[in-house]
């Protein structure tokens, strides 16, 4: 066990790394955006004076290496900053209520974007792994070409075509769910579940095809091994020879298909999002950086950026757990 | 015998898919086997032994068909049977144990679990029940700690053993016929033994019918009741295994039986004032922090063949690494007429590159695919003796006709259009090329059938009194160290046990496990087991190996 533990920590330590560099692209990228956010918030009336003051108060004059480590030091704390859009409101109206802090404004929409990709995660894994474990089983078939017809056809046609198409049988010819996922604290969790279902059915058929067909693949690659063979020669069902025999053997390349997939429901779901009104992390990302509000895009980059890290980092670790050498050492 | 044989395969044909069409691989065997009977079933590699056991259990691999004929197993027609009928018997009553046991355990499962998956899927045993016969039958085939080695991961066992442990689960549900497909060719000679002497023991114990299909002529002997031997596909003759050995009536049998003639004559003694070709003195070296060789020495001399012989994982190849400064040694020196040679490779000269040459096993793998003959042959030529244009052609067309290949014919051909066979002459060339005066060949006959390997060794041979060569050749074959070595040198564990000339080394008295060596070495005569293992007294054979485990 101790090789394992060592390979995790390495792992780790590299992800944290990783995770270093791309605090400084994000700051740089946000920073190259055209245009500052007192330009934007003032608009046409900006004089020079109001627009320094501005900069001044939410300390944009500083040069942007101090900047930086001010920021990285904060998030390395938890603390992400305050939001520029809330940090003006509260300074126009005069009533200094108490700041929102990004952390504060994005905990909410990161939550429900989390049970969102949990929902859809829920259906689709399992969904895609079913669906990959029998098309390999009856590999060249009817049932096969149906299969990849139907996964690449749903991964090949833009989102929002699936959410209307969705919509369409299954809220306005069909009133099965609700096509508005205007869901809130404290909602009842039956109730979250059944606004959230639309957007999750969306979601799923963009990431079966991938799971699917490298589930199918994975377990294809296999069929030519030795012990598969000696499965069929020991007389087994075919459904047990890929399930029992072949399964274990493919987990890795399918864990990592699946993580990058997962990847994708935190951070790419914007579209979805806005179709269904899912008041989600993608849309706040879109809307601050309309206004360029910078501690919350970088936060949120930060965000996305960590949950791709960790999510690739499970599944590397759960590849090597996956493998009985690693496991059980001589 | 009025009784119905077990199994009946009547002109049974298969064919193979390839280039776009089905190609012959058998053209209509008949096959009968009694029950309790043991055939043994030989012939060269591409005669179609594997298929044609997978064809008696009514399974064909992908891209191969049984086009014609019919396969009885107890009256029952496989070959018309559904699938689920033969799932019934595949397992239960019809058993496979495969030739490399480390690749046909699944690694996901411990050895225990795929034990009864058998029995327990097909209804014969409860899991508990055949946990414990599993413990039973390891115990029944030696193994070593049988009640705890089942919980075990195919890959925490060793090959003897895993191949010991797919023999019992074969046995698991009693089938009335075992297809046993070279189960012993990728054992060290010691290990064999074992396996053999496991093998044979609990096929008579339960009476079960088998068919032991093998390219080795002394292990067959040992196994079997009636020898059956294939050639491309055709069946050559049929016979008792006594006849068979005392009085094959085929052409090709009795060539088979001849290639174990081939012996040079022995050279005089090396003059004690000879500087020899190459020196290993006292070398030590790792892998990473893992030991492997142990003050290691030994000379080699000019027009002379050292063979280096061990088990794997002794040393062997790694010694030849040393030499050929690829592994530089931890301590130690490599001399080469008698000037010390820089350790790594990279800090030698090309002339003492030069000197060195190498062999490869797999002739296949040392070519390089996308390059023609002339230009793989041509490469060292231009590299080490500045040649260009038409003298580098001469050249290369000369070492062509030194390895008997017809220039004009094989010049522009690619490796893989070429046999086994050639394709090592290929790699004796490439290594001739250099014009050395030292050549390892690392296991060059290991992959080779015996009639094929035979003319590669001729070749050697020839090659060594012309051009006055010395071979290092690491070799795990002991029938090879008799047909041409001068010297021999035994490995194990990374230290020399013993080294000698020939025909001391095949003298008695030996260090104890240059003799284990040596008598484990199948024999062509069918008592040989049984005799052997009466001498070495049958419960200890595993403490006999002891050693290397």
């Amino acid at each position: 066990m101790g090789s394992v533990l060592k390979i995790i920590l390495q792992r780790l330590a590299l992800g944290f790394l990783t995770l270093l560099i791309v605090s400084v692209v994000i700051f740089t990228a946000v920073n190259l955006l055209p245009g500052d956010f007192a330009q934007s918030i003032l608009g046409q009336g900006a004089t020079p004076e109001a627009v320094a003051s501005i900069r001044a108060d939410l300390g944009l004059d500083q040069p942007p290496v101090t900047r930086y480590f001010q920021w990285l030091g904060g998030a390395l704390q938890g603390d992400l900053g305050t939001s520029f859009a809330q940090a003006n409101f509260a300074s126009f109206t005069g009533t200094d209520s108490g700041a929102t802090t990004v952390a504060q404004q994005i905990a909410p929409r990161f939550q429900n974007t989390m049970f969102l990709a949990m929902v859809t995660a829920a259906i689709a894994v399992p969904f895609a792994i079913t669906l990959g474990i029998l098309a390999a089983l009856y590999r060249n078939t009817v049932f096969d070409r149906a299969t990849n017809i139907f996964t690449l056809t749903s991964i090949s046609s833009p989102e929002f075509f699936l959410a209307y198409i969705l919509i369409l049988f299954l809220a306005v010819l069909n009133p099965i769910f609700p096509s508005l996922s205007n869901i809130f604290e404290g909602m009842p969790f039956s109730e979250r579940l059944e606004k959230s279902m639309l957007p999750a059915l969306t979601l799923t058929l963009v990431v079966t095809a991938h799971m699917m067909r490298m589930t199918r693949a994975a377990i294809i690659n296999l069929l030519a091994s030795p012990y598969i063979e000696m499965a069929r020669l020991k007389g087994l069902s075919p459904m047990r020879v890929i399930v029992k025999h072949a399964l274990p053997n493919a987990l890795a390349p399918i864990i990592n298909v699946i993580a990058l997939n997962l990847a994708y429901l935190i951070t790419g779901v914007v579209v979805v999002e806005v179709v269904f009104v899912y008041p989600g992390i993608g849309q706040l990302f879109v809307d601050s950086v309309k206004i360029r509000d910078i501690p919350i895009v970088q936060a949120c980059c930060l965000i996305f950026a960590t949950a791709f890290i960790l999510l690739n980092l499970t599944a590397d670790i759960m590849s090597i757990l996956s493998n009985p050498r690693l496991r059980h050492p001589k | 015998m009025t009784e119905e044989p077990l199994l009946k395969m009547r002109g049974v044909k298969l064919e193979g898919r390839s280039d776009e069409k089905w190609n012959p691989i058998i053209n209509g065997v008949d096959l009968t086997l009694a029950r309790g009977e043991v055939l043994g079933l030989i012939g060269e590699s591409g005669a179609g032994k594997s298929t044609l056991g997978l064809a008696a259990m009514g399974y064909t691999r992908d891209g191969v068909r049984i086009s014609d004929g019919s396969v009885e197993f107890d009256g029952i027609d496989l070959l018309k049977a559904s699938a689920a009928v033969k799932r019934e018997l595949l397992g239960k009553r019809i058993a496979y144990v495969a030739q490399s046991a480390a690749a046909s355990f699944n690694p996901a499962h411990k050895l225990m679990d795929q034990h009864c998956e058998g029995p327990v899927q097909h209804g014969v045993m409860g899991r508990a029940e055949s946990e414990q016969d599993g413990i039973e039958l390891y115990r029944k085939l030696r193994l070593p700690n049988p009640e705890q080695i089942g919980f075990r991961y195919p890959h925490q066992v060793s090959g003897g053993q895993l191949q010991r442990c797919m023999t019992a689960m074969a046995m698991s549900c009693r089938p009335d016929l075992i297809i046993f497909d070279e189960p012993t060719t990728a054992l060290d000679v010691t290990t064999q033994i074992e396996v053999l002497a496991s093998i044979r023991d609990i096929v008579e114990q339960f009476n079960t019918a088998a068919i032991y299909i093998t390219h080795d002529l002394a292990v067959v002997a040992q196994m079997a009741d009636r020898i059956k031997v294939l050639l491309k596909g055709d069946e050559v003759e049929t016979a008792d295994t006594r006849t068979m050995l005392s009085a094959p009536t085929q052409e090709y049998t009795k060539s088979l039986w001849a290639v174990r003639s081939f012996e040079r004559p022995l050279k005089p003694a090396v003059l004690t004032s000879a500087v020899p070709v190459v020196s290993v003195q006292n070398v030590d070296a790792s892998y990473g922090i893992v030991p492997v060789l142990h003050d290691v020495s030994f000379d080699m001399y000019e027009g002379r063949t050292v063979a280096v012989v061990g088990e794997s994982g002794s040393g062997k190849s790694t010694a030849a690494r040393c030499i050929t400064g690829l592994l530089p040694p931890k301590m130690g020196q490599i001399l080469v007429d008698g000037q010390v040679m820089p350790a790594d490779y990279r800090k030698r000269s090309k002339d003492q590159l030069r000197q060195v040459q190498m062999i490869y096993q797999m002739a296949d793998t040392a070519l390089n695919p996308r390059m023609s003959i002339g230009q793989i042959i041509a490469r060292p030529v231009e590299f080490y003796l500045g040649l260009k244009g038409a003298e580098k052609r001469k050249k290369v067309d000369a070492l062509l006709e030194q390895i008997e290949l017809e220039p004009t014919e094989y010049y522009n051909r690619l490796p893989s259009e070429l046999s086994g066979g050639q394709k090592q002459r290929i790699g004796i060339a490439r290594a001739l090329a250099a014009e050395p005066k030292f050549i390892i060949c690392d296991e060059v006959t290991s992959a080779l059938d015996q009639l094929v390997a035979e003319g590669i060794l001729r070749l050697l041979a020839r090659l060594q009194d012309q051009l006055s060569l010395s071979y290092m050749f690491i070799t795990h074959d002991l029938a090879t160290v008799k047909a041409i070595a001068d010297e021999v040198v035994v490995m194990k564990d990374g230290r020399v046990v013993e080294q000698g000339p020939k025909q001391e080394m095949f003298q008695p008295p030996h260090h104890p496990y240059t003799d284990l060596l040596l008598s484990s070495v199948p024999e062509m005569d069918p008592d040989w087991l049984t005799n052997l293992l009466e001498e070495r007294g049958v419960d200890n054979i595993g403490d006999a190996a002891v050693g290397k485990m």
